[in-house]
């Protein structure tokens, strides 16, 4: 017989298996694919830093090229470059926003499940009326009332993306506080704080990371989708969208690349971030971890 | 003594009465059973008893006590389904642990094989899972223990050895049980009186 | 009708991380049904019963690989033909009244079985009303939804929507449990008639009361293997073969409720021989080498050697 070692100490073991045909694998390949790609058009700004962002003149409305692989804009400014710091600033509000939203969400999502009666009617009411919005227009709205401006495009992603995720975690309480072994692991004489520890807290965290990962393209989409419609960030913030809404512009001049080519690289962004987000649930969800 | 008076529960106003006016005395040592088609509330009665419930009128007491609200509870449950008793991202230690380390002789009257400790639960037959479910319900502080169905999933085998442990067990420590089943041989079998439900 | 001759299924299952494993849960596993006969297939929890019904009708999942042969009317069960037959030539009655759609009224289910079995569109209607009466579920059920029929009439639901297409298998997963006996010897007649009337009927349980109530063979099983298909007077009459098979009977709580202790080997770590030695009490060093193959003994097959004719 083998002694058994914890698999913790030997970490290469947990990579010997490593091969494409393993189901797995692929996912984590994929995993990290997606890592890779957020990581660079998050940090890429820090490592071109500001080249190509001044204006060249001389240069304007240039075409795609080897020089400028995005072309040039009516300033004479690398596109490939105000795209990536575009995004960057974009993925970066996205984050934050996404992150807020998604405490929040655990937050009230766990309170009402736990504390039930009135709190919990009031919440899942609030929550109901909130979706049965439309989204844009709650989202207008509530910008509006901030005063708009950054403050007020932050607060309208922040409020505006915490209800599903909030529904799904306050579902997922009442569940577990309703099953045999969370009553039974308190008539084993365990406190409610052990259980909340050791049986409600493992459960939600992987929905909750998995929820916050898919929340990061939604909040990314309508930091986008606002500041295009001139609501968001201020012209003098190169975000992704104040990119996209100026390019417009220059649509029927024929300078298709200067909205198209960042356009894509935001969809790619987005489209990262849900297979991220579907990848690491199907690791993590026990159901779909062995398919 | 494990009593319950005049019991009777509803889940609101609005729902009828699931159990009316029930009474139930179970002495230590004593096996009670409890006969009677599925719909007659036999669950109520043992979720009501191990406090799962909390009865609408009427009253439960151990020894002339009510139940406690918090530490580990003299009246254990164990349920028909055991894969839905145990957290499904534990190993089979730490559900054991839970019921605060059970006694290695009733693992071996078990017949719970050490290999199994560091198994998770869905890697066990249901048998299995059911005799980690009785071992971690019979902690030192169990004076009184409900099988609610106990043995219904499990072939003739796993049940009769389950309920051999069981037995020896409950004898040695002067447990007192209900046995809430649908099937009349084994509580001829197993018990030393039968309560009827109809 | 059905033939399955060393039926083997494994699973590649993860580990931790990325670390594979096979578990070998049906190992030589085999089954005879012929028409007008009522199989029960008896075992424990992960003796394999569920899974070689799920292999017959080919819904096993993905990462799963099965060897050995599957005839059905003498024919090899491929997984076209499994896709062809399934609910057609080959019916299963699920364990769980939750498998009817409780948004739709049951005689609609009935009805859409029928359709989906391939009866001719314009006999369906007569169809469905013939099996409602046979059942004994009154006309005004049809419009009914689940949960406004009692369980027993449920149950007569399950088995009208597996008989309506008039399949010539029937596969019962484990239909009656924890049922009162009433609903229980109900339902086990419901399969009595249907072998009567020309099908085969495989009734998979636990509860091997409930099988020799109404099985001409009881198929027993333990962890993935056939251990003995004996013939169903053979429990009354003290004629059975295998030494579980006798243990099961034995520790039935009306007769000496006296248990083998132990449990089923794991599927990740078989014995090399038979996978009942480590808790027979016949076991000789013969038994530990090498697998023990099909033989007839007094005229059923059973897997021991030490078996006597």
């Amino acid at each position: 017989m083998k002694l058994s070692m914890p698999a913790i100490a030997n970490p290469r073991s947990r990579l010997q298996g490593f091969s494409l045909n393993n189901r797995r694998s692929r996912t984590l390949l994929l995993i990290a694919l997606c890592l890779v790609v957020l990581g660079v058009l998050l940090l890429g700004t820090y490592l071109i830093g500001q080249a190509g962002l001044d204006i060249a003149l001389s240069s304007r409305n240039q075409p795609p090229s080897f020089a400028h692989p995005f072309g040039t804009d009516w300033l004479g400014r690398d596109m490939f470059s105000r795209t990536l710091h575009g995004l960057s600033l974009s993925l970066w509000i996205g984050l934050l926003t996404a992150s807020v939203s998604a405490v929040i969400a655990l937050a009230i999502g766990t309170l009402s499940a736990t504390l039930g009666g009135k709190v919990d009617a009031a919440i899942t009411w609030l929550i109901d009326v909130a979706l049965s919005l439309p989204h844009l227009v709650l989202i207008i709205l509530v910008a509006f009332a901030a005063g708009g401006g950054v403050r007020g495009l932050l607060l309208a992603i922040i409020i505006t993306h915490w209800m599903s995720l909030a529904r799904l975690l306050r579902a997922e309480v009442l569940q577990l506080k309703s099953s045999d072994y969370v009553q039974l692991s308190s008539k084993l004489g365990r406190s409610p704080l052990w259980i909340a520890r050791h049986h409600l807290l493992p459960h939600l965290l992987p929905q909750f990371l998995v929820g916050l990962i898919l929340l990061f393209p939604h909040a990314i989409l309508h930091e986008a989708g606002l500041t295009f419609l001139g609501l968001g960030l201020p012209p003098e913030i190169p975000a992704i969208g104040i990119i996209l809404s100026e390019s417009m512009r220059y649509l029927s001049a024929g300078y298709w690349w200067l909205a198209v080519l960042p356009g894509v690289v935001l969809l790619m962004a987005v489209q990262a971030f849900d297979i991220l987000g579907q990848s690491v649930r199907a690791l993590l969800d026990p159901k779909t971890s062995q398919g | 003594m494990l009593k319950g008076e005049q019991l009777s529960f509803r889940y609101s106003p609005h729902h009828s009465w699931v159990l009316q006016d029930f009474n139930i005395q179970i002495a230590p040592s004593e096996i009670v059973g409890l006969l009677g088609p599925s719909g007659f509330g036999k669950t109520t009665v043992g979720k009501l008893l191990a406090g799962y419930l909390a009865p609408t009128s009427g009253s439960v007491t151990v020894e002339g006590q009510p139940l406690p609200t918090r530490g580990s509870c003299p009246v254990q449950l164990v349920f028909q389904h055991p894969e839905l008793a145990m957290n499904p991202r534990w190993r089979i230690r730490q559900v054991l642990a839970e019921g605060q380390s059970p006694a290695p002789e009733l693992l071996q009257a078990l017949s719970i094989d050490s290999s199994w400790l560091s198994r998770w639960t869905h890697e066990l037959s249901g048998g299995e899972l059911q005799r980690i479910a009785v071992a971690r319900s019979l902690n030192a502080h169990t004076r009184y223990l409900i099988a609610d169905e106990m043995t219904a999933m499990l072939d003739a085998n796993t049940q009769a050895l389950i309920w051999q442990a069981v037995l020896d067990y409950v004898r040695q420590h002067e447990i007192g049980m209900l046995v809430i089943s649908h099937e009349a041989p084994l509580l001829k079998r197993v018990c030393d009186r039968i309560i009827h439900i109809e | 009708m059905l033939t399955v001759q060393n039926l083997s299924v494994s699973f590649t299952q993860y580990d931790t991380g990325l670390t594979q494993k096979q578990l070998t849960v049906i190992t030589d596993l085999d089954l005879h049904v012929n028409a007008r006969e009522v199989v029960a297939v008896v075992g424990s929890s992960g003796s394999g019963k569920s899974l070689l019904a799920h292999a017959v009708l080919g819904i096993l999942p993905h990462n799963a690989q099965i060897s050995g042969t599957i005839l059905f009317k003498g024919e090899p069960l491929t997984r076209q033909r499994q896709a062809s037959l399934r609910g057609k030539a080959i019916a299963l009655i699920p364990q769980s009244i939750s498998y009817l759609d409780p948004l739709m009224p049951v005689g609609r289910q009935v009805h859409q079985a029928a359709r989906r079995a391939g009866v001719a569109t314009t006999d369906i209607r007569q169809r469905v009303d013939h099996t409602f009466s046979r059942y004994e579920l009154a006309s005004t059920v049809k419009q009914q939804y689940p949960f406004q029929v009692s369980g027993g009439m449920a149950r007569r639901v399950l088995v009208a929507t597996a008989a309506v297409g008039q399949a010539d298998l029937i596969i019962a997963d484990e239909p009656t449990p924890g049922l009162h006996p009433d609903l229980v010897a109900e339902t086990l007649n419901h399969l009595r008639q249907l072998a009567s009337a020309g099908k085969g009927v495989i009734l998979i349980t636990h509860d091997l009361e409930a099988a020799l109530q109404v099985a001409d063979k009881v198929a027993v099983f333990y962890a993935g293997t056939t251990l003995e298909i004996a013939i169903a007077e053979d429990f009354v009459n003290g004629n059975l073969r295998h030494p579980y098979t006798q243990a099961l009977w034995r520790s039935l709580p009306q007769n000496e409720f006296i248990p083998v202790p132990g449990a089923q080997p794991n599927p990740d770590a078989l014995p090399d021989g038979c996978l009942f030695s480590d808790r027979c009490p016949l076991v000789t060093d013969a038994c530990l080498t090498e697998r023990p193959s099909l033989r007839l003994v007094r005229g059923a097959p059973v897997r021991c050697i030490h078996a006597e004719g």
